[in-house]
């Protein structure tokens, strides 16, 4: 219906402008990345190069956080899969006693400003003496990191029919059979595309880590800091392109996942 | 002989709830047995407790002679086909079928070729490849149907098997049920709420009330001789006599059931007993006219041949004294 409408081209241009506004500025990151200025932002670039993706690949600093930020990424994401899948399930198939308020108490962290989370973990790591290290790092991450797992899992568990997993038990299966041949398979999409946004929120987050993180730098630290005291600017603008791309990939593959979803899990009925 | 089940004192509460209250019921090897009764009345919680989906809270449950409970559902010899089908929405029909069959590690050729036998029993040859989201209500029930064959249960459950089928599918997928229990020769228990469903695929049938079993028996003794003003008042068409009614007639104070073919209408003059004819409805073959006799309201089904009753009429109502059979319960 829409489909055969044309939009009237003040709406058009409106969206256009808007667009614009979003994603030029990101334009113009990227092009910094090639410009040959070295200390400042100039517009226009006086003149284009690639040498700053042969420098970055040769910054050792620039490695150490990148290596750091996968690290953390991936173990929160195993976290949260694992952490996320457990608390859905139990959520969406079992009753008991104080079930809304577990849902919401999940869903918070992500509603939380990030600097509350962030001062909330820090006070409670020197409370427990906790040194900062690595793990307080991916202990902070899990904490928003959950919450998409949770959401993805749970809206697949309550479109997946709960007579399955007893067809399952009745035809001979135990609880870890029913697991493997019929939970995964069913809400399998829906935690490749949990784990992907966790992997991408976790991979550029700035406020929790800075919170929880001692001497380690990961890459959005690394980036932070680079802008403040500038040494072969264009750098951060070639690794932000990297980021840019590294976080864009997993998020559209994760939208394609779970757009067609309601095929894959509610022909059951 | 042993029992293929045998309840014993069977309760199923859910907190206040007595969603199965000290149910007996012992059913015969190869039976095909029928748990009827409206919604909420325990038949469904009695299937998943023979299931194992749910534990009894009291009583003994045996499975051809063995203690089921705290046996889970997948160390049972026992078979659902769910009400909503339940299929595996991401495997197609033939592994479908096959699943309790990869569970047991038979390899992959012979379980396709069980699981393609089981799909030739329900008439669903070259259905394999198929997904359940293509097929159509009634076949995918057959699916579910032999998916809980292919294994060869020694006892099938079905809950509400037909309900959600329309009425001309159900009427085939009864006879179809019945032959496919006839050659498989596994005992069939199935959960219906439809009293006509009940009485004619069924060998025995148990009428379930507030988690109660009312009565059970052949469809002809549910039919023609209810135990219970429920039984009679459910599996319907009988006629329900107050005790004051049937106190005028033999005697005894109880209520009584007359089934509707058991009146015959005669001229009013010299009858022992006169009614006035409240209602009249042709239905081709036969006639059915309602009566009111002594403070009583009956039905009667005559043949439409020589019957020129009409509304408010006074005719003569004869039937045997022995047609009235009178209740053992109150309710």
């Amino acid at each position: 219906m829409s489909s055969e409408t044309r939009a009237p081209w003040p709406l058009k241009l409106a969206s256009a402008a808007g667009l614009a506004f979003l994603l030029v500025p990101l334009l113009i990151i990227f092009v910094y990345a090639f410009t040959t200025e070295e200390r400042s932002f100039v517009w226009p670039p006086p003149g284009l190069t690639l040498k700053w993706f042969a420098v970055a690949w040769g910054r050792t600093d620039l490695w150490s956080a990148l290596t750091l930020s996968v690290q953390v990424a991936s173990i929160s994401t195993l976290i949260a899969l694992i952490l996320g899948t457990l608390c859905a399930a139990a959520v969406s198939q079992t009753q008991f006693f104080g079930r809304e308020t577990i849902s919401l108490l999940v869903i918070l962290p992500i509603a939380l400003p990030g600097i509350i989370t962030g001062m909330a973990l820090r006070s409670a790591f020197s409370i427990a003496d906790i040194p900062f290290s690595f793990w307080t790092i991916v202990l902070g991450h899990a904490t928003f990191c959950v919450v998409v797992v949770y959401n993805n899992a749970v809206a697949r568990f309550r479109r997946t029919s709960g007579s399955l997993i007893e067809a399952s038990m009745d035809l001979g299966a135990d609880g870890f059979q029913t697991f493997r041949h019929v939970i995964l398979p069913n809400i399998g999409t829906a935690l490749l595309a949990g784990g992907m946004l966790a992997f991408a929120l976790s991979f550029d987050e700035v406020i929790v880590t800075t919170f929880t993180a001692g001497q380690q730098q990961t890459l959005p630290l690394w980036m932070l800091e680079e802008l403040i005291r500038p040494r072969q600017r264009p750098v951060t603008n070639v690794v932000a392109m990297v980021v840019v791309l590294v976080t864009t990939l997993p998020m559209l593959l994760a939208f394609y996942l779970t757009r067609d979803g309601d095929q894959i899990a509610g022909s059951g009925k | 002989m042993t029992s293929a089940v045998s309840l014993q004192q069977v309760s199923r509460h859910f907190g206040p709830i007595r969603a199965m209250d000290a149910v007996d019921l012992e059913i015969a090897p190869g039976e095909f047995f029928a748990m009827l009764g409206p919604s909420g009345s325990g038949k469904t919680t009695c299937l998943r407790v023979i299931a194992g989906f749910e534990q009894p809270t009291a009583g003994h449950i045996e499975i051809f002679g063995e203690t089921a409970e705290g046996v889970p559902p997948y160390r049972r010899n026992v078979n659902t086909v769910f009400q909503d089908y339940a299929l595996f929405p991401h495997l197609n029909v033939l592994d479908n079928v096959a699943y309790s069959l990869m569970l047991r590690k038979v390899d992959k050729a012979e379980r396709h070729r069980q699981a393609e036998d089981a799909l030739a029993m329900v008439k669903l040859s070259g259905y394999g490849a198929r997904r359940p989201g293509q097929l159509s209500g009634g076949q995918r029930q057959r699916v579910a149907l032999a998916r809980a064959i292919v294994n060869r249960p020694k006892v099938l459950l079905l809950d509400e098997p037909l309900g959600a089928l329309d009425l001309k599918l159900r009427e085939s997928m009864q006879e179809e049920l019945k032959s496919l229990q006839r050659s498989l020769g596994i005992t069939f228990i199935f959960v219906t709420h439809d009293q006509g469903e009940a009485l004619s695929m069924a060998d025995r049938v148990a009428v379930f009330s507030d988690g109660k079993v009312m009565q059970v028996g052949t469809p002809e003794e549910i039919y023609n001789r209810p135990n219970s003003r429920f039984v009679a008042d459910f599996v319907g068409s009988s006629n329900l006599l107050p005790p004051d009614f049937t106190a005028t007639i033999t005697g005894q104070r109880a209520w009584a059931s007359l089934r509707p073919e058991a009146i015959h209408i005669t001229p009013s003059d010299g009858a022992a007993m006169q009614g006035r004819v409240t209602a009249r409805s042709f239905m081709g073959s036969t006639v059915r006219l309602g009566l009111y006799v002594n403070g009583a309201s009956l039905h009667a089904v005559v043949p439409a041949s020589g019957n020129s009753a009409n509304v408010d009429d006074m005719v003569g109502v004869l039937f045997a004294p022995e047609a009235l059979h009178l209740m053992e319960r109150e309710t």
